[in-house]
């Protein structure tokens, strides 16, 4: 008899630790395989043709005029509603976690609409609101603001859109943030807005910033509420989301192809981004 | 028999235990006396099939179970946190090991519901089956955590801190009860513990480990009169060190007696009352170290400013370069 | 008049409240009512009609069977990987939970795009599908499969973070009792994550449903048979039948307040926390 007994498991699988649980084998592949099946291989398809098309086709149609005014339109929209969303989010956010008042518990239901109900309910619905003749868009319009059919209808879509994000990341990290800290600054003599400005924003910085770059992440792709609202001039109010279905349809695959891929590299840098705040947030506080 | 032979566990570059020999006799009660880190937690895990030895091996009576899993071990294993299934009724929850026999092993309905309730019965829960966990106190819950481990008649109980979630009057009463349960069922049971109190009072034998290593096997009396090692003499009970000529020097603060001549002057610096006695602190004069020691309550209360002369009665010394 | 060191004035207070609520009033409630007021417009029966068009029935059992192939592999994927990320120790492990978020941040066209240039007419394997009269974009395989990709994390990034809350405990446990693998996941695992499994599904199946983008990419927009509902709303928009499209679009409004309502239901009575689902 040998007197070293290696248990089975652990001779089998040196690269993790063992566990006395089963299944192992069987999850890990399955999620391994399915994950490269539905996400990994179909992404990297992308890519692959992307470097098919060669360097200077890829900037040609990537980079197109029109493709950058399409950039230059997703992008700024995305960034005003995220940062109207900021200032919105950060407000609603912080009556939901420190205020009690009558309904509460319904808005607070209601700030996770535009995650459960279909982009495109939401596009015919804003559509319906601020068309030149819809419910507030007659009031607007005498006074000279367009707002459907321009930039601004644009915004206001993906403010729609955006908004939880923000309220759901500040939301724990306000409710987590402890009384005792705002005391401690008020026993030091702080005025409210000191307190507000040196203790409280900063701990919740990071949780803002993550919510703003995870609104304006999803507003750059975003399409079904945007294309109703948006008009869809080539140029003016041509979306980059938008342009890659326009390019589909007349079956121009590789200036789609080159305008995904130039959406993918910035969404995984913002991804990235994200994790890098969160990472160095963590860090900071020692979790 | 409980047989562990020279077991070795890693985790990643910390080496959880070295070498671990011991072996337990039929109806022992064991305890696993260390502090955090010591390896106690997992040596009691290795035993179970919860966690893996990296070489060595386990027998239960003569058999190796190294390979042999969790599920196929037959022992009890009590859960710090008890670990209780919060979906099911306490009644449940004691069912559970014989619910899940295979068909041609598993008891009736009938017979199954027949053994909850009689475990029941045993920890003093009747009529509480049909509760959930979340409804019962700490020790109930412990108490439960007991006798579902207990249902599937195990050869062997281990017990993980098994008083450590409870608060302490809940702790001594419930420290009585499993001592008594242990010598009325006979079966051969471990427990780990980082209370000393807690080992010396219930267990047969108390190992006592450090840094994943069995610093001393012994009974109670032999761990706490006769420490093998330094460690053991520090973290079981009270001791004072004092550096001799030869290695340390350590005595029990109740081996002291106070003498009127012929022993080391003791500065007093705080006197307090310890049940029976006065606790004294103090500094030796001469070698201007801190002790204690206990002065028998009939005496007159020693004030501090006082020196009084002392004489350990009893007192061990250990030699680093001997040990 | 009560001074507190920590909080605003009423004032302050009811001012902050105010301008909190008319914010979402204005752009979460407001859309929401237009829905259903453009909708009855022309009166029940308008809306009644609308609905019972054979296009929006086949809309309607197309949706409905697009998410009761895509939820399920959601789920089964989700319960696996989350077994495995949780109750094991390997080196790569929060790369994996990466790579399976990462349909989150990619534009639902380009989901979409991603399975038109795999398997469209032009796409890598379009040859080899054409030649086995296989159709995948255009039909309902594709749809099924943009979806899949775009609910892709739903259920996993719920279950992920329950069951590293939960341990391994309670598995060891029901092991140490003699249970095997599989008992153990159904008498013990799955009943302690069954609310956050539930949250996941509600979740996944919302977006299942009212998923628009990917779907109009791949689907070919083919009236009663490759139209969804959130596509049926488009065309019948796009035709100017407004009450048509609206009232189609107050299906799927409803469908989002029931989610809603679970939701909260499942949040107050279980604990789950929301925290930033998508």
């Amino acid at each position: 008899m040998s007197t070293t007994t290696l248990s089975p498991p652990r001779a089998a699988r040196r690269w993790r630790k063992p566990s006395v649980l089963p299944g192992f084998g069987l999850t890990f592949g399955f999620t391994l395989g399915w994950l490269s099946l539905i996400v990994l291989i179909p992404i990297a398809a992308i890519f692959l043709k992307a470097a098919g098309m060669g360097w200077s086709h890829f900037l040609e149609v990537g980079f197109s005029s029109r493709a950058l005014s399409a950039y230059r339109l997703s992008f700024g929209t995305a960034a005003a509603a995220g940062l109207v969303n900021a200032v919105f989010g950060l407000l609603v956010a912080w009556v939901l976690v420190r205020y009690v008042f009558p309904g509460k518990a319904i808005i607070s239901a209601l700030v996770d609409l535009p995650f459960a109900l279909p982009t495109a309910v939401a596009g015919i619905a804003l559509t319906a609101l601020y068309a030149p003749n819809g419910w507030v868009g007659q009031f607007l319009d005498p006074l000279g603001i367009k707002v459907a059919f321009t930039p601004l209808g644009i915004t206001i879509a993906l403010v729609f859109i955006g908004l939880p994000f923000v309220v759901r990341s500040v939301e724990p990290v306000l409710a987590d943030l402890g009384k005792d800290v705002e005391e401690a600054a008020a026993t030091l003599g702080a005025t409210r807005s000191q307190t507000f400005l040196r203790v409280i924003f900063p701990a919740i910085a990071p949780a803002l910033l993550t919510g703003f770059a995870m609104a304006f992440a999803r507003g750059v792709g975003e399409y079904g509420s945007v294309i109703f609202i948006s008009g869809n001039m080539p140029g003016k109010t041509e979306i980059a989301p938008l342009l890659i279905v326009t390019q589909l349809e007349q079956y121009a695959y590789e200036g789609a192809t080159a305008i995904a891929v130039v959406m993918m590299l910035v969404s995984f840098t913002i991804l990235l981004g994200i994790n890098a705040v969160q990472a160095a947030g963590r860090k900071r506080m020692g979790a | 028999m409980i047989k562990v032979q020279n077991i070795t566990k890693r985790f990643g570059d910390y080496a959880a235990l070295h070498g671990i020999d011991l072996e337990i006799e039929d109806g022992e009660f064991i305890a696993l006396l260390g502090p955090s880190g010591s390896g106690k937690t997992t040596l009691l895990r290795i035993i179970a099939g919860l966690e893996f030895q990296d070489s060595g091996e386990v027998f239960f009576n003569g058999d190796d179970v190294s390979t042999k899993k969790v599920a196929d071990r037959q022992v009890g294993f009590v859960f710090q946190q008890y670990a209780l299934f919060r979906h099911m009724t306490v009644a449940e929850n004691v069912a559970f090991g014989l619910t899940v026999k295979k068909r041609r092993d598993r008891p009736s309905k009938a017979a199954i519901k027949e053994r909850a309730e009689e475990l029941l019965r045993l920890v003093q829960l009747e009529g509480l089956g049909q509760r959930y966990p979340g409804q019962l106190s700490g020790g109930q819950r412990q108490r439960v955590a007991l006798a579902r481990a207990l249902a599937i008649e195990p050869k062997l109980l281990l017990l993980d801190e098994p008083f450590g979630a409870l608060d302490a009057k809940v702790r001594k009463d419930l420290r009585r009860w499993l001592r008594d349960l242990h010598k009325q069922m006979g079966l051969t049971s471990i427990f780990v513990t980082h209370d000393q109190e807690e080992a010396l009072e219930l267990a047969d034998r108390v190992v006592v480990m450090d840094h994943g290593k069995i610093e001393q096997i012994g009974t109670p009396e032999e761990i706490y009169m006769n420490p093998a090692t330094p460690f053991v003499s520090h973290f079981v009970g009270e001791t004072n060190r004092i550096a001799g000529n030869d290695g340390e020097i350590h005595f029990r603060p109740h081996d002291v007696d106070v003498v009127t001549e012929g022993g080391e002057a003791v500065l007093v610096d705080n006197v307090f009352r310890k049940g029976g006695w006065w606790r004294v602190e103090g500094v030796l004069a001469e070698a201007g170290l801190v002790v204690e020691f206990d002065v028998d309550a009939g005496f007159p209360q020693p004030s501090p400013g006082d020196t009084i002369l002392i004489r350990p009665r009893r007192s061990r010394l250990f030699n680093p370069e001997k040990d | 008049m009560k001074l507190r060191a920590t909080t605003e004035g009423r004032l302050t207070q009811f001012a902050l409240i105010a301008i909190a609520l008319a914010f979402l009033g204005f752009f979460l409630l407001l859309p929401l009512v237009a829905v259903f007021s453009e909708a009855l417009k022309q009166g029940a029966g308008a809306f009644i009609a609308a609905i019972e068009t054979p296009d929006a029935w086949a809309a309607i059992k197309l949706t409905l069977m697009i998410a009761a192939i895509s939820v399920p592999l959601n789920v089964v994927f989700g319960i696996a990987a989350s077994w495995a990320i949780t109750k094991f120790s390997f080196p790569g492990k929060s790369l994996l939970i990466t790579l399976i978020d990462l349909p989150f941040s990619v534009s639902p066209v380009v989901s979409g795009l991603i399975f038109v240039l795999l398997f469209g007419a032009n796409g890598l394997f379009g040859a080899w599908l054409q030649a086995h009269d296989l159709k995948i974009i255009f039909a309902v395989p594709g749809i099924v499969l943009a979806t899949v990709f775009i609910t892709f994390p739903f259920v996993a990034r719920e279950l992920i973070p329950l069951m590293m809350e939960q341990g391994k405990d309670d598995e060891e446990a029901a092991l140490s009792l003699g249970a095997n693998g599989w008992q153990t996941f159904w008498h013990v695992t799955l009943p302690n994550i069954r609310w956050g499994l539930l949250y996941g599904v509600l979740l996944c199946n919302a977006r299942a449903m009212g998923e628009f983008g990917a779907v109009s990419v791949v689907s070919g927009h083919i009236r009663g048979e490759t139209n969804t509902m959130p596509l049926h709303v488009e065309i019948l928009y796009n035709e100017y039948d407004f009450v048509g499209a609206f009232a189609v679009a107050s299906l799927l409004a409803c469908l989002a307040l029931v989610t809603l309502v679970a939701k909260s239901v499942l949040e107050w009575r279980f604990d789950l926390h929301s925290g930033a689902s998508h």
